[in-house]
Parts: C-alpha cells; sequence; structure tokens
C-alpha cells in the first residue's frame, strides 16, 4: 500500500513537473473553455434569470470538452519515445500511475475551474439562490466523475489510430448519468427550485462505482499491446 | 550435483516455441533456444526478421500468441521484471526532464536504494555528466541513447535487453558501451543485444544469433561464417 502511495506520489510530482514544463494540457483548456463563454455569451443574450436555468448545463459541457483535450494530453506525453514502456516492463504497481494520471487530471481541471469560474459569473450574471455551498461539493464530485473516467478511457483509446476521435466516443456515453446528475445539481443549487441532495448522492455513487472499476481494470488496459 | 551449482548452470532464459502473430502476420514462427547466464548475445538478422518482437516477449512487452518464456527460473515474467533492464530503440525518456530528474523517476519505479547516487553512478558509467541541468530532448542521439542505456542499468538488473543501443552513436562511444555491456556480463549479467552492427561486437559477444523470417536460423561463437553467409546470399 506504501508502495502505491508513494509510486503515486512520484508520478504525480513528475506530471506537474512536466505540465509546468510544457504547459501543454493547461493551455489549450484555458482558450478551449474561454472561446465556449465568449462564443456562448455572444450567441444568447439571456437574463438572469435565463441564465441560472442553463448555466449547469453550459459550465459542465464547457468543462467536460476542455478536460478531454487534458485527458489526451496527459496520455500522449507518455507514448512520445514510448515511456509508458519504460513504466510497464518496471516492478511498479499500474493503479499508481492511474492514481497520479488521475489526481494530476484532476488538479488541472480544477486550476481551470477556479481560472473560468469568476468569467462564467461575469458573462452570464450568474448568483446562487439555492445553498452555494453545495457548489463545491459538486464540482469536486463532477470533475473527479469526469477525469476518473476520462483517463481510463483514454488509456484505453490509446493505441488506437484516431484516439482523439475515439476517446469521446467512449467518455461522453458512459459520462451521461454523472453529466445529468452535475447539471441537474447545479441548476438546483442556482435557481434554488429544488433540492440537489438526491444528485449529489448519486454522483457520489457514480464516483465510487466508476473509481473501483476503473482501478481494477487499468493493469489489464495498461499490459495490453 | 548440488542446488547451488545447479542453479548456476541453469539458462537464465529459455523459449520454447514462441509464436508471436500480428494479425495474419507471423512475427515469430516457433522460435526455442536456451541462453545461458552471464554470456553477451548478439541477435542479428535482417529488418522484419523478428529481432525487436523477440526481445519485447523477453522483456514482457508483448505476449506471445503461443510458446512459453521462463525468465531466471520462471515462466511469470511479472515476477522477475524487477531483474530485467530494457532499452528500447526509442529513447524511453521523458524529453522535458534532465537526465538526473528522468533517472530519478524510474529508480522510483524500482525502489533503488540511494537512488541520488545510483543515478549519478550509472550516468557516470555510460560517460556522461550527472550534473547536465538541460533537458533529455536537448541531448545529442548520442547522449541520448546513452542515457537509455544508463535507465535500463539503474536497477542492476541480471538480464539486460538491448535493441540498437548504438545506433548513431559514433564509434568511439560504441566501442565504449561495448566494453561497459562486456565488463557487466563478467560480472554476471545475461545481455541481449539487438544490433544492425555486428562488428561492433565482435570480441565481446559470446555468441552471436542469427534470425531470418521469425526463426533463429544459426547461432555461432564467432562473427565471421554466419557475416559471410550472409555476405553471400
Amino acid at each position: 500500500m506504501s508502495s502505491v502511495v508513494g509510486l503515486t506520489r512520484a508520478t504525480l510530482a513528475k506530471d506537474l513537473r512536466l505540465e509546468w514544463r510544457s504547459k501543454d494540457a493547461i493551455n489549450s483548456m484555458l482558450f478551449f473553455s474561454l472561446l465556449v463563454v465568449v462564443i456562448f455569451s455572444f450567441s444568447f443574450d439571456p437574463t438572469a434569470e435565463e441564465s441560472r436555468q442553463i448555466a449547469g448545463g453550459l459550465v459542465w459541457v464547457a468543462f467536460l470538452f476542455a478536460a478531454v483535450v487534458a485527458l489526451n494530453q496527459t496520455w500522449a506525453r507518455e507514448m512520445r519515445n514510448q515511456v509508458l514502456d519504460a513504466y510497464r516492463v518496471s516492478p511498479a504497481p499500474p493503479n499508481a500511475l492511474f492514481l497520479a494520471k488521475v489526481i494530476g487530471n484532476f488538479i488541472f481541471v480544477t486550476v481551470l475551474q477556479a481560472l473560468m469560474t469568476p468569467l462564467f459569473i461575469v458573462f452570464y450574471n450568474l448568483r446562487a439562490l439555492g445553498p452555494a455551498y453545495q457548489l463545491p461539493i459538486v464540482a469536486v464530485l463532477g470533475t473527479w466523475a469526469l477525469v476518473v473516467n476520462g483517463t481510463f478511457f483514454a488509456a484505453m483509446s490509446l493505441r488506437t489510430r484516431s484516439r482523439e476521435i475515439m476517446l469521446p466516443l467512449l467518455l461522453f456515453p458512459i459520462s451521461i448519468p454523472a453529466l445529468l446528475a452535475m447539471v441537474e445539481a447545479t441548476g438546483a443549487i442556482l435557481t434554488g427550485e429544488f433540492s440537489a441532495k438526491f444528485w449529489i448522492v448519486l454522483l457520489a455513487a457514480y464516483d465510487v462505482v466508476f473509481t473501483i472499476a476503473s482501478l481494477f481494470l487499468f493493469g489489464f488496459v495498461l499490459q495490453a499491446e | 550435483m548440488t542446488s547451488s551449482s545447479k542453479t548456476l548452470t541453469a539458462p537464465a532464459v529459455v523459449v520454447t516455441n514462441l509464436v508471436k502473430q500480428f494479425g495474419r502476420f507471423a512475427a515469430l514462427r516457433g522460435v526455442s533456444a536456451e541462453f545461458a547466464p552471464s554470456r553477451l548475445y548478439a541477435i542479428l538478422g535482417d529488418n522484419g526478421a523478428g529481432k525487436t518482437t523477440l526481445l519485447r516477449g523477453l522483456a514482457g512487452l508483448t505476449p506471445p500468441t503461443r510458446g512459453n518464456i521462463s525468465m531466471l527460473g520462471t515462466t511469470n515474467l511479472r515476477s522477475v521484471c524487477g531483474q530485467l533492464g530494457y532499452m528500447a530503440h526509442p529513447s524511453l525518456l521523458y524529453d522535458e526532464m534532465s537526465g538526473m530528474e528522468n533517472l530519478g523517476y524510474f529508480a522510483r519505479l524500482y525502489d533503488v536504494n540511494d537512488k541520488d547516487r545510483r543515478c549519478a553512478d550509472v550516468i557516470r558509467a555510460v560517460k556522461l555528466d550527472p550534473s547536465l541541468t538541460r533537458p533529455v530532448g536537448q541531448y545529442s542521439q548520442g547522449m541520448r541513447q546513452r542515457m537509455s542505456l544508463a535507465r535500463a542499468l539503474l536497477n542492476d538488473p541480471k538480464i539486460l535487453l538491448l535493441d540498437e543501443p548504438f545506433s548513431n552513436v559514433d564509434v568511439r562511444s560504441a566501442r565504449e558501451m561495448v566494453s561497459l555491456l562486456a565488463g557487466l556480463r563478467d560480472s554476471g549479467k545475461t545481455i541481449f543485444v539487438v544490433t544492425h552492427q555486428a562488428s561492433l561486437l565482435e570480441g565481446a559477444a559470446d555468441e552471436f544469433v542469427w534470425m531470418e523470417a521469425g526463426q533463429i536460423v544459426s547461432r555461432t561463437p564467432e562473427l565471421r561464417p554466419a557475416e559471410t553467409r550472409l555476405e553471400t546470399r
């Protein structure tokens, strides 16, 4: 167990260092999200009430698409110079690599959210009418749901010829329950019309199930040709 | 025979009827061979002969379609992967990190003790400077090859699998690498070198293993006969 924790930390530190130097993932995610915010704000001119109704969907779809960019980058880095083979021939447990990638992607997407949320608030004139303290909970659970599945399916599509296309094809359908929960919970908090608790619990259950399943299956994905 | 002497003479690697198919193409067609410990094997052959596939199979990266691989007395390659060193044709290094940073990370994967000292030692062993701070991506191809060899040596492996270690390396550096490999062989390591530059290993390799169309076609202690055979075809 301690070796998994130690190797996860070492791999995470390595990934953060690589991202700090290249800024591949964060730059592309930022530009993508920024474009979504600006284009949607020009396309629609919603009132504050309408904004509250649609913001949940808009925010999470923007983060989902932006996360896909980061998810592709995270494994592309391992394919350059076939570095992933160096991990595969080592005695290091596959789960340490997977957890490090998930936590790394979680950090990248969280940084993106921290930077983009003020812009969403300004452009869409948002103010929560429900319990605002639940928003960070939804953000954490929703982001984890995106990155845990995304990291797993990005690894699965790694050796396919058109992995940039393959990842959304695999990820989006399986993320529908999580996405629905995120959108509904965010909408509920912003409008204050109904309780978000059911959706938060659903999101938490989704996270637990898919984290365990991904951890269990990742070894097979890593060792596959 | 005592158990210890039996262990000493037992082959380090045994491959039995190894077949590897990629779709309808058979890269390995029933390779069977035994390789003794503490020897340096040069694996030679034309492009597409199956050399790299055999090496990747031994590394556990390409599971065979049929047949068995036994390393250090076990067919569970995962259980002995900590005793293998693998150098591929690509560098298996992160371009954005320095040599020491790269090796420091890989040392963690192998749980190497006193990792900073070990990393510096293997970097010096391949005639590079551990204090170089520039990223590996800015190294020359030859320096990258040597750093890649340093990575393969990091865990002090019993078996070394090297794919084209001398490609893009100048002759003097390649000869230094060969003498390093000969020294490692003398210290008890079993070394497999896939190369197109067989002459570099003349006098250092214990055996030249010739592959053709996915099979081992000859094993010779000298380079000359097989090389002649190839040249007269």
